[in-house]
């Protein structure tokens, strides 16, 4: 097992290479960086030299790549290029963002995982009963709902619920400008009521999305084992349904499900993309827009490298997963 | 979900010379369709996707309002402006024909190409095999390593235009960066695959013994056993890209005024939900709509094909 990872991470390398490539391409065709600066009023000659050779944009492209991707893998991503007192390390900002991105996602992936895989199995054990097509109606309903036509409406039923909270002589409860300032601190029920307001709609919003996901490739897998051949055998034998159900079919009809949900990240910080601009999280997707909507290459390319590193080491995971739990592929 | 067509895989290029076995793919393709309409749901999200195309293209000239500002702003759906006006006194009928015609326009191009490039590009990188295979795959797996969104959104940015005079937001730039992007991935992969089985067959075998060229083989032999999978990967692609574009619009990188799409109507009167409500519901029932059916219509279509499945296996739609 050992050598395997080893030997996929080595692979790994030539891939991330490449993706610093595109990553570099897709910024440089993005045009000239200080664009908007220079209109913004009339600059000197010397300014504006002085401004490129800053952002070391006075060098030809190639020698441009070189530094940069040096850099970036002895830990110097460079800074904001934007001239002012604005100017940020990208790398500090890359972690803090994805540190505010992972505590939203990571509880929500968890819920929609849990609760796609419930509804998923009982979906498929109790196929075409009530139970089943209401799933299948929500799912629907789901994958046809834009993402942020949902958090759109969610934030406003939050507004709607604060106002009637306050009308009972409660407090506003949601919150929907981001999570909890840093330095915040109080009683445990202070604490409680805080972050749960500010994680309750984004959460809410992420968790319906992956949860149709789930849920049916869950209720696919199931219906294939449990029309399985050995799956017959074990009723044959006489074993209790529960123990059918469980140990023979839900063991191996979880394995597409635990794949899917360790391919996905990309789908997930798409969808944060979108929860953290409607609610205000400043995270790893709504760096990103604001990034792009500055021009900001090194900060574009820092956040590019840093979710392809993040989607390679889940592909690693989900074939890692994959041999732990189906016994019958052996890597090494 | 190989070997669909009943009664399995056959060799269609073989099947047209004689008259009997041109019946039995008729008859195969009959069948097809009379399980299509039976399937409620499909048939349901075939007439109502029908009324959104009637909507969208011959609304302009049913409705001949027009978007002009100069109205009253802000007026609630009335007689006169059956979805009322909005900040500025556009009509909101108007202005929801013309966001879902973009709309439509973005989702049914990007389909088209998508489709074509990726079902060329999967049959020749399973057919060939070696280097041109290396390429195709490869390729996908580093466009998979950065999200979708953030791909898109960087290009989206950029200044090109596909459309001269026009600036990069232009309906038809965004739909080809969609398609060129990010839609492609999964039906070159899924053809790949299926090819990869495929050009192991006899009738293949057989096809090239016979002197038959590449193109053909690929083209005439292999494909027209993966219609199936090639059509419903379109159907369902139309109803991502339509999700996918909005998003995009919605986070102010995709199409730009005036190729207004539901997306962007939607980020416009996004904080007049409580206010104006009326902005935001019927862009929004739109888009949900549109891809509503396009997805009954895709599941219908799998349901017709495969023989052995009863019920409906819905894939990720996002």
């Amino acid at each position: 097992m050992l050598r395997f990872i080893v030997r996929r991470l080595l692979i790994a390398i030539p891939l991330l290479v490449a993706a610093s490539f595109l990553c570099f391409a897709l910024t440089t065709a993005m045009g000239d960086p200080l664009g908007d600066w220079k209109l913004q009023r009339p600059r000197t000659e010397a300014e504006i030299a002085a401004a490129y050779q800053r952002i070391g944009y006075d060098k030809p492209v190639l020698e441009r790549y070189v530094n940069w991707a040096g850099g970036f893998v002895v830990g110097d991503w460079k800074t904001t290029v934007t001239p002012g007192n604005g100017t940020v390390d990208v790398r500090e900002e890359v972690t803090r963002a994805v540190w505010v991105t992972a505590r939203l996602v990571v509880g929500a992936e968890i819920v929609a995982l849990l609760l796609g895989m419930m509804v998923g199995v009982v979906g498929a054990v109790r196929q075409y009963s009530r139970f089943d097509y209401a799933a299948t109606g929500v799912a629907f309903a789901l994958f046809a709902m834009p993402l942020f036509c949902l958090a759109v409406l969610l934030k406003f039923g939050g507004i709607e619920l604060n106002n009637w909270l306050e009308g009972l002589g409660f407090g506003r409860w949601i919150v929907t400008a981001g999570p909890p300032a840093e330095g915040f601190s109080g009683g445990l029920f202070e604490r409680l009521y805080a972050y749960s307001g500010a994680y309750i709609l984004p959460t809410l919003c992420l968790v319906a999305i992956q949860f149709a996901v789930y849920s049916r490739f869950q209720r696919a897998s199931m219906l294939d084992t449990l029309n399985a051949d050995y799956v017959r055998t074990a009723r044959a034998k006489g074993l209790s349904p529960a123990r059918v159900i469980f140990r023979h079919a839900y063991r191996n009809a979880l394995i597409p499900v635990i794949t899917v949900f360790a391919l996905n990240l990309g789908v997930v910080i798409s969808g944060a993309v979108i929860t953290e601009t409607v609610f205000g999280w400043r995270g790893l997707g709504q760096l990103i827009v604001d990034a792009i909507l500055k021009k900001e290459p090194w900060l574009i390319q820092g956040v590019m490298m840093s979710t392809a590193i993040f989607i390679v080491l889940f592909n690693l995971i989900a074939d890692v997963l994959y041999a732990r739990l189906d016994p019958r592929i052996r890597y090494d | 979900m190989t070997d669909v067509l009943t009664p399995g895989v056959t060799d269609p290029a073989a099947a047209e010379p004689g008259a009997f076995a041109g019946t039995a793919a008729r008859r195969q393709w009959r069948t097809i369709a009379d399980r299509f309409l039976r399937h409620r749901a499909a048939m349901a999200g075939l007439v109502l996707f029908a009324l959104l195309l009637v909507f969208a293209f011959l609304g302009p000239v049913i409705w001949t309002a027009g978007l002009d500002a100069g109205g009253e702003a802000k007026v609630p759906p009335s007689a006169a402006h059956p979805f009322g006006t909005d900040r500025i006194g556009h009509d909101m009928l108007a202005s929801i024909i013309s966001g879902t015609r973009y709309s439509l326009q973005i989702a049914l191009v990007v389909a088209g190409v998508s489709t074509a490039l990726g079902v060329v590009l999967g049959a020749l990188a399973g057919y060939l095999g070696g280097w041109v295979d290396q390429a195709v795959s490869r390729m996908i797996d580093l466009i998979l390593v950065i999200p979708q969104l953030v791909v898109v959104a960087v290009l989206a940015r950029n200044s090109f235009s596909v459309v001269p005079g026009q600036t990069s937001s232009n309906w038809l730039t965004v739909a080809l960066i969609l398609a060129l992007t990010a839609s492609w991935l999964p039906i070159a992969r899924t053809i790949r695959g299926m090819v990869l089985s495929l050009r192991e067959k006899e009738f293949v075998e057989a096809a090239l013994a016979s002197g038959a060229s590449t193109s053909r083989i690929v083209f005439r032999h292999i494909l027209p056993n993966t219609i199936d999978v090639i059509i419903v990967n379109a159907t369902i692609t139309i109803a991502q890209a339509v999700l996918l574009e909005s998003a995009l619009s919605f986070i102010g990188l995709g199409v730009k005024r005036p190729d207004a799409s539901l997306g962007l109507i939607i980020n416009e009167n996004k904080n007049e939900l409580v206010t104006l409500p009326w902005l935001f519901w019927f862009p929004f029932v739109l888009i949900v709509l549109i891809s509503l059916s396009v997805n009954f219509i895709g599941d219908g279509l799998r349901d017709a094909f495969d023989p052995r499945q009863k019920r409906v296996r819905t894939k990720a739609a996002r």
